[in-house]
């Protein structure tokens, strides 16, 4: 199976051409060995960062801004959404403070990214 | 409030609180930051996504955290904050017009920081065929209803330009449940970072239709579907290719204008490359004592490189305010060709330098293996090798003080091949 991606790893943006083994992809288009580290990470285990708002009541903003405080596995993307898209705090809070603890047992909270 | 402040900077976004915790920490105490909006921060406080930080703060954070980190740093003292304010003028004497809720004064200073950023370009400025429904906004208008306000703009978006912002928003309106039929670009790369075309598009699914144009806008009351059809090598509409895509929503990220109304009734000169002030290496404006920083300047990629700036605008208006600033010699200019589009700083006094020079450019197209020479007089100064250069990633150069040595009139700034060995 071949498949194509785009090292971000640096700003040059390789274009990666994939086949063999998710786990030992056999990769092409790489100017450097980072490019095949890349490439294996986003094929064994992709994760994301997921930032977006939570209701907030007393606030001078009707909702507050929210992010996950490391990457979560890609395939939670969108039910992280649904837990966020739940959450109502009451204002003050301040940045770091935790919303959603250890979501998906993935040790990966959910905290506030600014004073309200 | 008070009447007169050694420095009054107008803008409370990242530009402006750097230069104004800068201009703190190099001893000014009676600082003024005035903000139009109701808090600060500015354009950080809807960037909710993550990115910023990785060059100043070596870690990766949201628009909002970046943005809180100053202005806890501001509210240690010393800067007085007004806020929901709006300036209506400042002359070349340095008196700033003001007008709020309490209504119009004026406040005097030694040195102004313009730090008013930029604003985004319109449909308007795009003329677009077609309807006028509801429905057509810019992508920063976007974010800030879904990021601030808390408002969903539509269900089916189309995004027109390659820009970060409208890749930004295309996640971001997945991720709260709408649609993104395509992000359309009428040239032929992405006009934003290469990361955010991989993070905010492929890996959502969302097509990036490059060297296309949206070539009509349909609907009575609201949009209902947009018309998108190819174009050549030179932006051209090719006949017989369009295409429908319905949706309820048109979102333009086609460009930022640097916002210099007041600027210009200040009597500033702007440089017709940037749309910002001409700058000097202190990030001082043909004004004597006027400084500019961040996108009022000119449009910069990455906030990190913004606070640089910025600081270094700070730190020069509190040596102007201090009489430490050193007018020796004459200016030398930047002139830059060969695929680069501009310089920031546009000049300099070599007298004033400091030990490094950083300098700010843009190329016109994609480049590979380039060295960036400076010339004097047909004398090469220095040249630095980059090995990958894109107009949506500002090249910057950090130039020792010693290689300007003996320079007059213009120092030139060009793009040459690696492979030929001139």
């Amino acid at each position: 199976m071949k498949s194509e991606l785009i090292c971000i790893t640096c700003p040059m943006g390789c274009r990666l051409s994939i086949s063999g083994r998710p786990d030992e992809p056999i990769v092409e288009g790489n100017k450097c060995k980072r490019g095949i580290a890349y490439a294996k990470d986003e094929l064994t285990n992709p994760i994301r960062m997921i930032c977006s708002t939570v209701k907030i009541s007393g606030g001078i903003h009707t909702i507050v801004p929210v992010k996950t405080d490391r990457a979560i596995p890609e395939k939670y993307k969108f039910q992280i959404m649904k837990l966020i898209n739940g959450v109502e705090v009451q204002s003050p809070v301040e940045m770091g403070d935790v919303v959603l603890e250890n979501v998906f047992d993935t040790g990966v909270n959910v905290v506030v990214t600014r004073n309200m | 409030m008070k009447s007169k402040y050694d420095i009054i900077v107008i803008g409370g976004g990242p530009a402006g609180l750097a230069a104004a915790v800068e201009a703190r920490e190099n001893g000014i105490n009676n600082i003024l930051v005035l903000e139009r909006d109701v808090e600060l921060g500015g354009i950080l406080q809807q960037c909710i996504h993550n990115g910023f930080g990785l060059f100043y703060f070596k870690e990766e954070l949201t628009g909002p955290e970046y943005a809180q980190r100053f202005i806890n740093k501001v509210n240690e003292g010393g800067i007085d904050i007004v806020l929901d304010t709006i300036v209506t003028s400042i002359t070349v004497d340095k008196i700033v017009s003001i007008m709020n809720t309490e209504g119009k004064r004026d406040i005097s200073a030694k040195s102004v920081i313009l730090a008013m950023g930029c604003r985004e370009r319109t449909r308007g400025s795009i003329a677009i065929p077609g309807d006028r429904p509801a429905g057509v906004f810019t992508a920063g208008t976007a974010q800030r209803y879904i990021n601030i306000e808390g408002y969903m703009v539509g269900k089916s978006v189309v995004i027109l330009g390659s820009g970060d912002i409208g890749m930004i928003m295309a996640r971001r309106i997945v991720l709260e449940g709408g649609e993104v039929k395509a992000v359309v670009a009428r040239s032929s790369f992405p006009k934003g970072l290469t990361r955010n075309v991989v993070q905010c598009l492929d890996h959502y699914d969302i097509p990036l239709l490059l060297s296309h144009n949206i070539v009509e806008i349909k609907g009575r009351e609201r949009v209902e579907r947009v018309v998108i059809a190819q174009t050549d090598e030179h932006k051209q509409v090719i006949p017989g290719t369009e295409k429908g895509y319905d949706c309820d929503t048109v979102l333009l990220s086609v460009g930022l204008i640097p916002e210099n109304e007041l600027s210009k009734l200040a009597g500033v000169d702007l440089d017709p490359k940037t749309g910002g002030p001409v700058v000097n290496e202190s990030m001082e404006t043909s004004v004597e004592g006027i400084f500019a920083c961040g996108n009022v300047v000119h449009v910069h990629d990455l906030v990190d490189f913004v606070t640089e700036e910025s600081r270094r605008a700070g730190r020069n208006a509190a040596r102007y305010v201090n009489e430490e600033f050193n007018r020796e010699g004459e200016y030398v200019s930047f002139s830059t060709s060969g695929g680069l589009t501009y310089a920031a700083p546009q000049r300099f006094r070599y007298s004033n330098l400091p030990d490094k020079l950083d300098v700010f450019m843009r190329v016109d197209k994609v480049y590979q293996d380039q060295f960036v020479i400076l010339e004097n007089e047909g004398r090469e100064l220095a040249r630095f090798k980059e090995r990958h250069l894109t107009p949506g990633e500002m090249v910057k150069i950090t130039a020792p003080k010693e290689i300007f040595t003996g320079c007059e009139g213009k120092v030139r700034i060009s793009l040459v091949p690696r492979g030929d060995k001139t």
